[in-house]
C-alpha cells in the first residue's frame, strides 16, 4: 500500500512536468493550428542555459534568466520563421518545427558536446523531505510538484480572470474579430509562442538536473509530448493536464509493477502453451510491462484517436 | 526533358495522359553507363545506396506530394519489407526453395503494402494532423516492438543473411557489388515507372484533387478516405520494394531501420527534393546521399549543416531543389536564359564564399571548443593553421564580410535581371 503511494507522487512529478510542456503546446496549436514539433527542443535549450548561468551564478538565477532567454528566443522563431512559412500552408509550417528541432539538437551537440552536463539539485533542496515506508521522497520532488502547480495556477488565472487573458482566448478563436477590434493579433500570437516556449524552458530547468542534461533529452520526451495533447484533445488546456497525469501515473505504475503477460492471459482463461520456445509467439508470452512502459502513450493514443479522435476533453470540430 | 516537366509541374491540370519516352531512356541510359564511369568499389556502394533511397523517397512523395499526407513513420513500410525479405532469404538459404534472388523485393512490397492496408485503414480517413499523428504513434510502436519482439525483428542485434545462397539467376550469384548494383537499377527503373504511371491514373489523379480540396472531390461522388487508401497502399508496396533492396545490399536490418530517425531523414530528402514535382525526391536523394556521404568524411558536422540546409529550404524555397530547376523554365522559354548568367555569377561565387565562410567559422569554433588539449592546429579548405591564435580569424571574418557585402550589394541586379529575363518578348513569342 506503501508503494502506491510512492508511485502515486512520483507520477504525480512525471505528469506535472508533461504539463508544463504540453500546456505551452496545446496553447501554441489553437493559435496557429499546427504542432510545434521543436517544443521539446525549447525545454532542451532552457536546461542547456540554466547549466551554463548555473555555473556563474548559482541554480536560481538560472531558474529565472533561462526561461526569459528561452521565451525571447521562441518569440524570435515566430517572428522571422514561422510567420514567413505560414504563406506556405500548414505542412510546410509542421515540417519547419521538424527541420528546427533537428537543428536545434545538432547546435546544442555544437556548442556543449555529446557528454552529458554536471548540471545538480542545488545544495538547499539536496535533502529527504520524508520518508514513507522506507522510501524516501527527495525534496527536489515536492519542489518540482510546487513550481508546477503554482504556473499552472498562474496560467490559469492569466487566461481566465484578466484582460489580456480574454483577448488571447478571443485571439484564439476569432483572430479577424479581434483584429478588428484594434488589438494586435500577430503581436499576441507572437507573445502566445514566446510563453509557451518560455513555459517549456521552465520545464527543462527543473527537469535537467533529474533527468539529465544531453542532447538527447528532447527526442526523449519530445513526441511523449504530442502523444499527451492528442490524448487530452487538441487545443484543451484541462486536457493537457488530464493526459499530463494520466500518462505520468501509468508509465511509473507499469515500470514499478513487473506484470508478466502471461500471467494476464492465464488470468482470464488462456494457457500458456506447452513448449513456449518454438511457439510463435513466445515473445508475446514473455512480455512485461516494464518493457512496455514507454510505449504505453503510444498505444493508448492510437487507440483514442480511433475512437475518439477529437480526444478527452476536445472540441469535436477541432 | 520541359515536355515531361510540363506534365509533372502542374498538378491543377488534370489530363494529359501522354507519356514522353526521353527521360526515361536517358535515365536507364544513365543507370547502364554509371558503373564504368565511377568502377571504384565505393562509388558503386554509394550508388547502391543512393537508388535505394530514391525508391524510397518517390514511395513517401506519393503520400506527402500527390497525396498531401504527412507521415512521421514511414521507415516502418520500407523496415517491414526488408525484415520480411531478410526472413526469406534465409528460408531459401535453410530449405533450398528455387527462388531466385530477383524477385525477392517483391516479397518485401506485399509484405509493405499488407502492413499499410492495415494501419491505412485506420489512419487514412483525415489527412491532417491526426494521419501525421497516428503515423507517428504507429513508427514509435513498432520500433519499440522491434526490441520486444524478438523472433521477427531479432532484438537489438537485427537479422542478417546471406543472399548468395539462392538459386543462381542466369548464372549470377550477386556476390559481387555490379551485380547487386544492375539488380537494384533494375528494381529502380521498374518501380519509378509505375509510380510515375500510378500518378497519371484516376486514382492518382483524385489523389491530387483530394489533397488540393477533400470536400470538393466528395461532392464529386469520390470517397477521399478510399483514395487516400489506395495512394497509402501503393506507397506502402513501394517502400517494401526500397526494404527488400536494402536487405539484398546490406544482408543486415536492425531497428535502426524502423526507427523515427530514419522517418526524419526520408522527409527530410523528400523535401529537399521537392514534393511538386515527380522528379523532386530523385533529385534529393541524390544530393543528400552525396552530403551525407562525402560531406561526412570532411567533417563531424554534416547533421548540422544538412539541417541548416532544410530550414533554409523550407524558409525560402518550399518548392525544394526541384522548385528551383523548374522555375528557370520560363527563361529558356523566353529564350532569356543568356541574359541570367552574368547576374548569377556576379552574386552567387560571392555567395558560395559567404557560405563557405561561415561554414569555417563555424568548423573553426567547433575545433577551438572540442578539439583535445594541446591539438591547436587544425586544417580547412587545405590550409593547415593554429586555431588558438587570431590571424586566421580575423582571416576568414574578413573574406567572409566582404563576400556578404559583395553578394548584397549584386542581389538587387540579380533580381532585376530576373525579373527582365521572365518577362515575355514583345516580339512574337509564344507566351
Amino acid at each position: 500500500m506503501e508503494l502506491v503511494l510512492v508511485n502515486l507522487i512520483d507520477g504525480l512529478v512525471t505528469g506535472l512536468l508533461l504539463f508544463m510542456l504540453s500546456a505551452g503546446l496545446t496553447l501554441i496549436f489553437s493559435m496557429m493550428g499546427v504542432l510545434n514539433f521543436a517544443h521539446a527542443s525549447f525545454y532542451m535549450l532552457g536546461a542547456y542555459f540554466a547549466f551554463q548561468i548555473s555555473l556563474a551564478l548559482g541554480f536560481w538565477m538560472g531558474l529565472l534568466i533561462a526561461p526569459i532567454i528561452v521565451g525571447v528566443l521562441g518569440a524570435g522563431v515566430e517572428r522571422y520563421g514561422l510567420r514567413r512559412v505560414h504563406q506556405y500552408g500548414h505542412v510546410p509550417e509542421l515540417i519547419f518545427t521538424f527541420g528546427l528541432a533537428l537543428l536545434i539538437e545538432e547546435l546544442v551537440q555544437f556548442l556543449w558536446g555529446k557528454n552529458q552536463m554536471a548540471y545538480n539539485i542545488p545544495d538547499v533542496l539536496n535533502f529527504t523531505a520524508f520518508a514513507i515506508a522506507g522510501n524516501s521522497i527527495p525534496a527536489y520532488k515536492i519542489f518540482m510538484i510546487f513550481i508546477s502547480v503554482a504556473i499552472f495556477i498562474g496560467l490559469l488565472y492569466v487566461l481566465t480572470r484578466t484582460r489580456v487573458g480574454m483577448i488571447i482566448q478571443a485571439a484564439l478563436n476569432y483572430p479577424k474579430t479581434v483584429e478588428a477590434l484594434g488589438h494586435n493579433v500577430p503581436l499576441i500570437f507572437m507573445g502566445v509562442f514566446g510563453v509557451g516556449t518560455a513555459l517549456a524552458g521552465v520545464a527543462g530547468v527543473i527537469a535537467g538536473p533529474v533527468l539529465g542534461t544531453f542532447p538527447g533529452m528532447a527526442f526523449v520526451l519530445g513526441s511523449i509530448v504530442f502523444v499527451t495533447i492528442v490524448i487530452g484533445g487538441l487545443g484543451s488546456l484541462w486536457g493537457a493536464l488530464v493526459a499530463s497525469l494520466l500518462i505520468g501515473w501509468i508509465t511509473t505504475f507499469a515500470k514499478s509493477y513487473n506484470l508478466a503477460m502471461s500471467d494476464v492471459l492465464n488470468a482470464i482463461g488462456i494457457a500458456t502453451p506447452e513448449n513456449l520456445a518454438d511457439n510463435v509467439f513466445r515473445d508475446l508470452w514473455t512480455v512485461t510491462s516494464p518493457q512496455i512502459a514507454d510505449i504505453l502513450p503510444y498505444i493508448l493514443m492510437v487507440l483514442i484517436l480511433i475512437f475518439r479522435p477529437y480526444g478527452l476533453l476536445g472540441n469535436r470540430d477541432a | 526533358m520541359s515536355d515531361t516537366a510540363k506534365t509533372t509541374a502542374s498538378p491543377q491540370r488534370a489530363g494529359a495522359m501522354s507519356l514522353t519516352l526521353g527521360p526515361w531512356i536517358v535515365a536507364a541510359l544513365l543507370l547502364l553507363v554509371l558503373p564504368f564511369i565511377f568502377d571504384n568499389n565505393s562509388s558503386i556502394t554509394i550508388m547502391n545506396q543512393m537508388w535505394i533511397t530514391v525508391i524510397f523517397a518517390l514511395a513517401y512523395n506519393m503520400l506527402l506530394g500527390q497525396g498531401g499526407m504527412l507521415s512521421f513513420g514511414h521507415a516502418v513500410y520500407m523496415g517491414m519489407g526488408g525484415f520480411l525479405c531478410m526472413h526469406v532469404m534465409n528460408y531459401v538459404e535453410d530449405f533450398g526453395i528455387a527462388l531466385p534472388l530477383p524477385v525477392l523485393p517483391l516479397f518485401g512490397g506485399l509484405f509493405g503494402m499488407g502492413f499499410a492496408m492495415l494501419i491505412g485503414a485506420i489512419s487514412t480517413s483525415g489527412a491532417g494532423t491526426r494521419f501525421a499523428m497516428i503515423s507517428l504513434g504507429v513508427g514509435e510502436l513498432v520500433a519499440a516492438c522491434s526490441v520486444i519482439i524478438v523472433a521477427f525483428f531479432g532484438g537489438e542485434e537485427g537479422i542478417s543473411g546471406d543472399r548468395t545462397y539462392g538459386l543462381p539467376f542466369f548464372g549470377i550469384e550477386f556476390l559481387k557489388q555490379i551485380e547487386v548494383y544492375y539488380l537494384i537499377s533494375f528494381w529502380l527503373m521498374l518501380s519509378a515507372a509505375l509510380m510515375y504511371l500510378f500518378s497519371r491514373t484516376p486514382v492518382g489523379r483524385m489523389a491530387n484533387a483530394v489533397r488540393d480540396n477533400p470536400e470538393r472531390a466528395q461532392f464529386l461522388g469520390y470517397s477521399s478516405r478510399w483514395v487516400r487508401f489506395y495512394s497509402f497502399m501503393a506507397s506502402g508496396f513501394f517502400c517494401g520494394i526500397a526494404g527488400g533492396l536494402f536487405a539484398i545490399n546490406y544482408e543486415i536490418l536492425t531497428e535502426e531501420n524502423l526507427n523515427t530517425s530514419s522517418s526524419g531523414i526520408i522527409l527530410l530528402v523528400t523535401f529537399l527534393g521537392g514534393v511538386g514535382f515527380f522528379f523532386g525526391p530523385i533529385i534529393g536523394a541524390i544530393a543528400f546521399t552525396l552530403l551525407q556521404t562525402v560531406l561526412s568524411l570532411k567533417t563531424e558536422l554534416w547533421a548540422f549543416y544538412a539541417g541548416a540546409l532544410f530550414l533554409a529550404t523550407v524558409m525560402y524555397f518550399p518548392g525544394g531543389l526541384a522548385g528551383l530547376i523548374m522555375m528557370h523554365v520560363p527563361a529558356f522559354k523566353f529564350r532569356n536564359a543568356g541574359k541570367l548568367v552574368m547576374p548569377y555569377v556576379k552574386t552567387l561565387i560571392p555567395g558560395l564564399i559567404t557560405v563557405l565562410g561561415i561554414a569555417a567559422l563555424v568548423e573553426m569554433i567547433f575545433h577551438y571548443r572540442h578539439a583535445s588539449v594541446g591539438d591547436d592546429e587544425m586544417t580547412i579548405f587545405w590550409t593547415t593553421f593554429d586555431s588558438h591564435s587570431v590571424v586566421p580569424w580575423v582571416i576568414v571574418t574578413v573574406i567572409t564580410a566582404i563576400a556578404s557585402y559583395i553578394t548584397k550589394t549584386t542581389a538587387p541586379d540579380l533580381k532585376e535581371a530576373w525579373g527582365d529575363a521572365n518577362t515575355p518578348p514583345t516580339t512574337g513569342g509564344d507566351a
